[in-house]
């Protein structure tokens, strides 16, 4: 998203012909994108750091100045690790089931044949269309105490069960929400492959399941790497699915940040704790990124 | 029963037909070629033994059994792709260790196979590199490799050596050979190269629009080339139109824009539309007084042992290849008359087919 300028030849003085000057056009191309990055994330961004710093007084509110015991009270604080461990928790779950789910899916998707391929692409696709909010809220109506999952569960006699209001339900439903952008870069790198590379594991007598192991699934890493990263990412952030499904108890990250700025009306609290999780999505992601990504460069480039 | 028989197999890419109709029989521990042009179906062919193209019709049977139907990994062919097809995230070693390792050959066993292997193709000190590290000739010889270190009963090769110097790809030829002999690895090999073809294979068949046209010896395919199109696609020739002017019992006179020519009898009737083809290795270059046809030289071409001479004459222009044996050469410009034995020349029946692309690639 940044600007990268290549390289130039640095001009010896005196040596003032026109080819050498410095080349003004990749500037002038970058420029509306770096001023909208730098307008629309970067600025928020800084002023909620600036914020995280403020002082805080529940009777007067903001007051400005400068404090660290924000950060301290969030690091201290049991309540707040619970909540960064638990998004943290979910936010692999999710990651984790979405590579289970989502990989092969991807495969088979890159196996059908033309009608089939676009129709299930757009079957994969269609959800996005659909706002998170909605299928949150399908996704309580489906599992409420009077919802058909309940009501099957009676007529089956297993009984009423607490469905909603679960780690388990939000992991659900962040799959849920989420599968696409993993299947996406997954079947983008498995276009890449040449065909004839899985043939050719097959043709010194592989089974379909190890060619699968030893062949496809190395060479299509990068892609579930940046899956992965995505979905994490995503998940960590995400909102609007553990606001309506988590309810009032099961807070994650996200829930917090919202509470301390509308009900505690404490900014500058729910500014340090977005941006702890920043740096610490930050810091998983890239950890995560160099250990898989470290072990690949030199095979695959 | 032939080891390796395919009958009557066609595939079909809707209305186009990439393949038609082709019936092949390899003996075990033969080498057969496939030569044809670009998209001729060779390619098709090759995948179709190999099981990761299905036919749309005939049958396929290796060693008496019908693989028309089986999984590709239970033919157990050794296999070099056109495009290689190397594990990209494999080193060199673990891509040709690969197979072996498919096979159970215990570990100990496979890396003296694996080098082995290698420096049969020249590789050895390359066996820690990745694939994208490696030249495009360095990728094909470890394709290559990849497929002989397996041993397998079959070795299907798709333009193994397309990408080698002459110097590497006459050395891997050799070898190729030697292993076929000394093992009987029964060989079908693709290639565009004809001088290929014919210095390794027992017999070369030639396609041409997905279709067999000749199946035969190297020598004889050069020889006797049943079509027009063989003649023009396998060596250099020059064609001449004519029409039958005499045919008496074993002779024969073809009468080429008014010149007689003698030519073998092979049930000739008078009047009958001819083309004869004539390779320039049978010409001989003589006194203007005493050839067949008379011309001058219009330009000439060394090509070390031998000399080209293109002769323009009454018929247009005719090319001659004489052997370089060290006396002086005709100069440009200089009358010649040209002179040959009537058993040389090849008389294909019918008007010759209009300037077809291969013959500006082959005899340009
Ligand atoms: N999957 C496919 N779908 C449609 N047409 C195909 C397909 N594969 C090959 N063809 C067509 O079939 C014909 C034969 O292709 P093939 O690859 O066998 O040629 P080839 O003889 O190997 O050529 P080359 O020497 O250039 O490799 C070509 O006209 C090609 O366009
Ligand atoms: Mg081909």
């Amino acid at each position: 998203m940044s600007a990268s300028l290549p390289d130039t030849a640095p001009a010896s003085p005196g040596e003032d012909t026109p080819q050498r000057r410095f080349p003004t056009a990749p500037l002038f191309l970058s420029a509306p994108a770096a001023l909208l990055f730098a307008a629309l994330v970067l600025t928020p961004l800084f002023l909620t750091a600036l914020l995280s710093f403020n002082q805080f007084e529940y009777a007067t509110g903001r007051t400005g100045g400068f404090t660290l015991e924000h950060y301290l009270a969030v690091v201290t604080d049991e309540y707040y690790l619970e909540i960064f461990l638990r998004t943290f928790r979910i936010s692999a779950l999710a990651t984790a089931i979405c590579v289970v789910i989502g990989v092969p899916e991807a495969y088979i998707l890159s196996r059908m044949t033309n009608p089939w391929r676009s129709i299930f692409l757009l079957v994969i696709l269609a959800p996005l269309l659909v706002s998170v909010v909605v299928r949150a809220f399908g996704w309580s109506m489906l599992l409420g105490p009077e919802g058909p999952v309940n009501g099957a569960l009676i007529a089956l006699g297993i009984g009423r069960m607490k469905l909603l209001y679960s780690e388990g339900t939000v992991v659900v439903a962040l799959v849920h929400v989420m599968l696409p952008f993993m299947v996406i870069p997954v079947w983008t790198s498995l276009q890449k492959l040449d065909p004839a590379v899985e043939q050719a594991a097959l043709s010194f007598g592989a089974s379909r399941a190890t060619a699968i192991v030893r062949v496809v699934a190395p060479q299509i890493l990068p892609g579930i790497l940046s899956g992965s990263l995505i979905v994490f990412g995503l998940s960590a952030s995400a909102f609007a699915i553990p606001g309506l499904l988590g309810g009032r108890r099961l807070k994650m990250v996200a829930t917090v940040v919202y509470d301390q700025y509308l009900s505690d009306l404490n900014w500058p609290m729910g500014a340090a704790v977005a941006v702890i999780l920043l740096a610490a999505n930050l810091i998983i992601m890239l950890t995560y990124h160099r250990m898989v990504e470290g072990h690949y460069r030199r095979r695959l480039g | 029963m032939s080891f390796l028989e395919l009958k009557n197999i066609t595939k079909r890419y809707g209305p186009l037909t990439a393949v038609g109709d082709v019936s092949l029989s390899v003996e075990k521990g033969e080498f057969v070629s496939l030569l044809g042009p670009s998209g001729c179906g060779k390619t098709t062919t090759l995948q179709m033994i190999a099981g990761f193209v299905e036919p749309s019709a005939g049958t396929i049977r290796l060693d008496g059994r019908d693989i028309t139907r089986a999984k590709a990994n239970s033919r157990g062919l050794g296999i070099v792709f056109q495009s290689y097809a190397l594990f990209p995230h494999m080193t060199v070693f673990d891509n040709v260790s690969f197979g072996l390792e498919m096979q159970r050959v215990p570990k100990g066993e496979r890396k003296p196979r694996v080098e082995e292997a290698l420096s049969l193709v020249h590789l050895s000190p390359y066996a820690k590199r990745y694939p994208r590290e490696l030249s495009g000739g360095q990728r094909q010889r470890v394709a290559l490799a990849r497929a002989l270190v397996i041993r397998p009963p079959v070795l299907l090769l798709d333009e193994p050596l397309s990408n080698l110097d002459a110097k590497l790809r006459e050395a891997m030829q050799f070898e190729l050979r030697e292993i076929q002999r000394k093992v009987g690895t029964t060989t079908v090999m693709v290639t565009h190269d004809q001088a290929e073809a014919f210095s390794i294979s027992d017999r070369v068949v030639v396609m041409e629009a997905g279709r067999i046209t000749q199946i035969d010896q190297p020598y004889r395919i050069y020889e006797h080339p049943e079509t027009e199109f063989i003649s023009r696609f396998v060596g250099k020739t020059n064609l001449l139109p004519g029409k039958v002017a005499t045919a008496t019992g074993a002779g024969a006179t073809v009468s080429l824009a008014g010149i007689a020519v003698p030519v073998e009898n092979a049930g000739l009737s008078v009047g009958e539309t001819v083309t004869l083809c004539i390779r320039p290795e049978k010409l001989h270059l003589t006194a203007p007084s005493n050839g067949l046809l008379t011309g001058r030289v219009a330009d000439r071409f060394f090509l070390g042992s031998q000399w080209l001479y293109h002769i323009d004459g009454p018929l247009g222009t005719i090319m001659v290849v004489t052997p370089n044996d060290g006396s002086t050469p005709a100069e440009q410009g200089a009358p010649v008359g040209l002179e040959w034995s009537p058993s040389v020349v090849r008389v294909h029946r019918g008007a010759m087919a209009e300037a077809p692309d291969v013959a500006l690639e082959v005899t340009g």
